[in-house]
């Protein structure tokens, strides 16, 4: 047990990110899934100002088959899948299967109700840009974006490296550990900076209003049916996102790394 | 023998329970009022952002769809307007009446007659969709200063032909409501023609309200009669409108 257990304990992340990082958990996971009850309303995708209707790039679909039963679908860029009990048609609270784009436990409210699902939308989405300027704000003002995250020049140099260690899930330890690695670097400056935004100002362009106060909004993504798309977008590379994170936190030391989060305190293992 | 609880259901029901929790904030009046909160916030920020005046992008006659999607009513059914539309809306007569010094009741040639605008604009549905269309209609600020409208007055309050069968069969008809800015605003017309054509009866005919600084439900098809009024709380659910009745919130720029 002793063997490559160090006594190190570094701060690892001052209280301000720690506290923005679990409102924004709660924020984004909120945020989602009320934005799926959005989508729901009209479980469909285009690109361009407006919509056509007969060519969406991504829909969902419930539909009648020849066996009488219910069938879901998910098409993309007209291929097919047969997605039943997933996309397009799912079961409701009493296990009946209805035509809904995303099933009942991935949205809020469970049941389909646009008007509720609009008003947490709206709610947490201000919590979220609160939230993320108070983080923004920090991280500019103490240095946490230029020394911490910003990505220096031989991070890029080692960063083949680096995703070849991740692959064989070899992770930084000792002295190497203080810092992130250069695929965290990257992966987070590319979330905070790129992906974060780019979602806001897709979903901002959605207000009429919004795009009579700014528009360029509309030009910068060519419409607000391509604005709707790419906040859609967004949010599943942020779940991609989250998905990864979640799982290098497992498997890199869950409890260190839960323990940074909460405490601040992180423990340096010996370098083999 | 004990029933047994799969470990399954148990795994199935503790994942559940945030979104009970959920639904639970959702249903309960407390949730509403906080969650409800923010829309006065959009408003206020949004308006203030913008000023007045600022007017709705508008479009290129090649940019129109092919088809103006109708949604919610598409025919109000009833007797009185079926008689109404079996004679090109002749008898129609838009009724004017509320907080106005001269309450006035005007036929579409009366309508016609007033200044007019023709604007190719971008219908954004609550649901997520966008059409564009090019609407012809009286510009409803000129028509407000022919009625006169009393100081008192805040809001204009749009009674329509159509409405929605409530949960006992009763008719619910749809109403909606707009401020003075709104009303005001260069863009707000009763538009009596789509696309250089006698409005047809899915899309509102004989008129329909456009108010192109928010989302499709704000902009009432049918319309019957205008009052102005100083306060919502009297008419219908006392939201201002059928979908605002039924959750929705009054400011539907977002």
């Amino acid at each position: 047990m002793a063997k490559g257990r160090g006594r190190v304990l570094i701060l690892r992340h001052p209280a301000l990110v720690r506290v923005t990082h679990w409102i924004n958990l709660v924020c984004l996971t909120l945020l989602l899934a009320s934005g799926l009850q959005i989508f729901n309303a009209h479980p469909a995708l285009y690109w361009g100002n407006k919509s056509d209707f007969e060519r969406p790039f991504l829909a969902m679909t419930g539909e009648l088959g020849a066996d009488g039963q219910g069938h879901g679908f998910l098409t993309v860029y007209g291929h097919r899948f047969e997605t039943t009990g997933l996309f397009g048609a799912s079961n409701d609270a009493y296990g009946e299967l209805e035509p809904r784009g995303f099933p009942a436990w991935a949205t809020i409210p469970s049941y389909q109700d646009l008007a509720a699902g609009r008003a947490w939308h709206f709610f947490f989405a201000w919590a979220l840009v609160l939230n993320g300027l108070a983080y923004l704000l920090y991280g500019a003002a103490s240095g946490h974006f230029r020394l911490d995250l910003w990505p220096t020049r031989r991070d890029v140099g080692a960063l083949p490296h680096t995703i070849w260690e991740h692959l064989r899930l070899h992770f930084p330890k000792g002295e190497a550990a203080r810092h992130y690695n250069p695929l965290q670097k990257l992966s987070y400056a590319l979330v905070i900076f790129v992906l974060l935004p780019l979602l806001v100002v897709a979903g901002l362009t959605l207000s009429p209003q919004m795009d009579i106060n700014y528009p360029f909004l509309l030009d910068l993504f060519g419409g607000r049916q391509s604005a709707r798309s790419v906040h859609f977008i967004c949010a599943a590379l942020l779940l991609l996102f989250v998905f990864v994170h979640v799982v290098m936190v497992l498997v890199s030391g869950v409890w260190n790394n839960l323990r940074s989060m909460v405490t601040g305190r992180y423990r340096l293992e010996d370098e083999r | 023998m004990k029933p047994r609880i799969g470990r399954r259901s148990v795994l199935v029901g503790l994942a559940s329970l945030p979104l009970a929790a959920c639904d639970r904030v959702t249903e309960s009046q407390w949730g509403k009022r906080i969650l409800g909160s923010v829309d006065a916030l959009n408003r206020r920020l949004q308006r203030w952002l913008a000023g007045p005046d600022r007017l709705a992008r508008e479009y290129a006659e090649a940019d129109i769809s092919p088809q103006f999607k109708p949604n919610g009513n598409t025919d109000p059914g009833t007797d009185a307007y079926r008689a109404l539309a079996a004679n090109q809306f002749a008898d129609y007569r838009l009724e004017i009446a509320g907080l106005v010094e001269r309450p006035a009741s005007l036929s579409l040639a009366e309508l016609k007659a007033m200044p007019a605008r023709t604007q190719i604009t971008r219908h954004d549905c609550v649901e997520g969709w966008s059409c564009v269309g090019k609407w012809t209609g009286a510009r409803l600020a000129p028509l407000l200063d022919r009625v006169g409208v009393k100081p008192e007055a805040r809001y204009v309050l749009f009674r329509c032909a159509d409405s929605f069968a409530g949960l006992f069969g009763t008719a619910e008809p749809y109403y909606e409501s707009i401020d003075l800015e709104d009303a005001r605003h260069e863009q707000t017309i009763l538009a009596y023609a789509l696309n250089g054509q006698t409005l047809p009866i899915e899309n509102g005919a004989p008129l329909r309200l456009r108010v192109e600084r928010q989302l499709g439900y704000k902009m009432a098809k049918y319309v019957m009669r205008i009052e102005l009024v100083a306060d919502l709380a009297g008419v219908g659910g006392g939201k201002g409108g059928y979908w605002e009745d039924h959750g929705y919130a009054w400011y539907a720029g977002i």
